[in-house]
């Protein structure tokens, strides 16, 4: 009996209670997957109303910057000839940035922009007119590659981000990240967009290599 | 030197590991609470192609995945690519009725937003891939992620 009281007194043995926990969290570690929400957003266009003529768009030509991707993953961009993606977000850039003639509105845009994106309008007339004008269009195959397409649409992205960014003085990475919640980031996401609206145009595939 | 051992000597001789249990909890507790422990069971091939322009989605809860790619079981599925929603390969019309599905789950305000991931193998070509979109279109659920994972070798 008074051993039994002896033992009572004494404390709880917590040495093993680290174990214990490291056990579950080693549990927990491996069957952990943290899911990752991260990837390229798109907005598709509206279902097309089969009774509704698809709107005639008048488009100077100059103003489309063209790329298209075949089957075999070979790209053409505006008649030439690439193999790789590679380089293409600065000639998007270039495209959209171009100010070839633009009008009164865009001359107020240009005027607002830091000296470093004045110094990227190359003027050529065969280019964009102004970037409220400019489309970039991405068309495929049905065989071709999703990678393929998904790495000329991100560097699509790129170079409107590089733009926005370079606009307000952020970094790329910065400036996608803001989330628009707060006013203070709204504010600096419409900065950016303002005047240069995101028109990255994905045509319907057609037909060739497809199943 | 004499000055340095006397310091010593005044130390306690062992590491005071009473608060390593609480430690090793908050770990615990943390990945805890990050867990997903249902988590699907992916019938085809996922190797999600690599970007560096990605963006984060504010609201999980809007998102509802759709995984595309060649199915793991070949002998049951076929090597063409399929097209995944919950845990069950679906066939292209019946994307309407699943986009529907998920829209009822979301409460009435958030509907309109509903956003699908597009989580897609590399090798799957754009033939399924437009297919569905026009599902998704159909059902009038055009915002869209297509999931992709950050580009290590940049510049």
């Amino acid at each position: 009996m008074a051993r039994s009281k002896n033992r009572m007194s004494n404390e709880i043995n917590a040495g093993s209670m680290a174990d214990i926990a490291f056990l579950l969290l080693i549990f927990f570690l491996v069957t952990t997957t943290i899911a990752s929400d991260k990837g390229i957003l798109n907005v598709l266009p509206p279902k097309q109303d089969p009774n509704v003529p698809p709107p005639d768009i008048k488009k100077n030509e100059r103003n489309i910057f063209n790329v298209l991707i075949n089957a075999n993953n070979d790209l053409l961009v505006e008649g030439e000839y690439r193999r790789k993606a590679e380089g293409l977000d600065k000639d998007f850039k270039d495209f959209i940035m171009n100010f070839g003639a633009p009008d009164e509105e865009a001359v107020a845009l240009y005027n607002s922009l830091p000296a470093s994106l004045q110094a990227q309008a190359q003027r050529r007339p065969e280019s964009s007119d102004h970037p409220g004008e400019a489309v970039i269009s991405i068309k495929t195959n049905r065989g071709t590659s999703y990678a393929v397409f998904l790495e000329v649409f991100d560097l699509a992205k790129k170079a409107y981000f590089d733009v926005y960014s370079e606009r307000v003085g952020l970094t790329s990475d910065e400036y996608r990240a803001l989330t628009g919640d707060d006013e203070a980031s709204k504010a600096l996401q419409d900065k950016g967009k303002e005047g240069i609206p995101m028109a990255i145009s994905i045509a319907e595939p057609d037909k060739a290599g497809g199943n | 030197m004499a000055k340095f051992r006397k310091k010593k000597l005044g130390g306690s001789d062992q590491i005071n590991t009473s608060a390593l249990p609480d430690i090793i909890f908050m770990l615990l507790f943390f990945f805890m609470v990050t867990t997903v422990l249902r988590e699907q069971d992916v019938l085809v091939d996922q190797k999600i192609p690599q970007s560096s322009q990605l963006q984060k989605l504010q609201n999980k809860t809007l998102i509802s995945y759709i995984f595309i790619g060649k199915p793991k079981n070949t002998s049951l599925y076929g090597t063409e690519p399929r097209v995944q929603a919950n845990d069950v390969l679906i066939s292209s019309p019946e994307i309407v009725q699943w986009v529907n599905q998920e829209r009822d789950k979301l409460p009435e305000a958030d509907r309109s937003s509903i956003t699908i991931s597009m989580k897609v193998d590399k090798e799957v070509k754009m033939g399924p891939i437009s297919d569905v979109q026009t599902e998704l279109r159909n059902a009038d659920a055009r915002k869209v992620l297509y999931a992709s994972t950050k580009k290590l070798d940049q510049e």
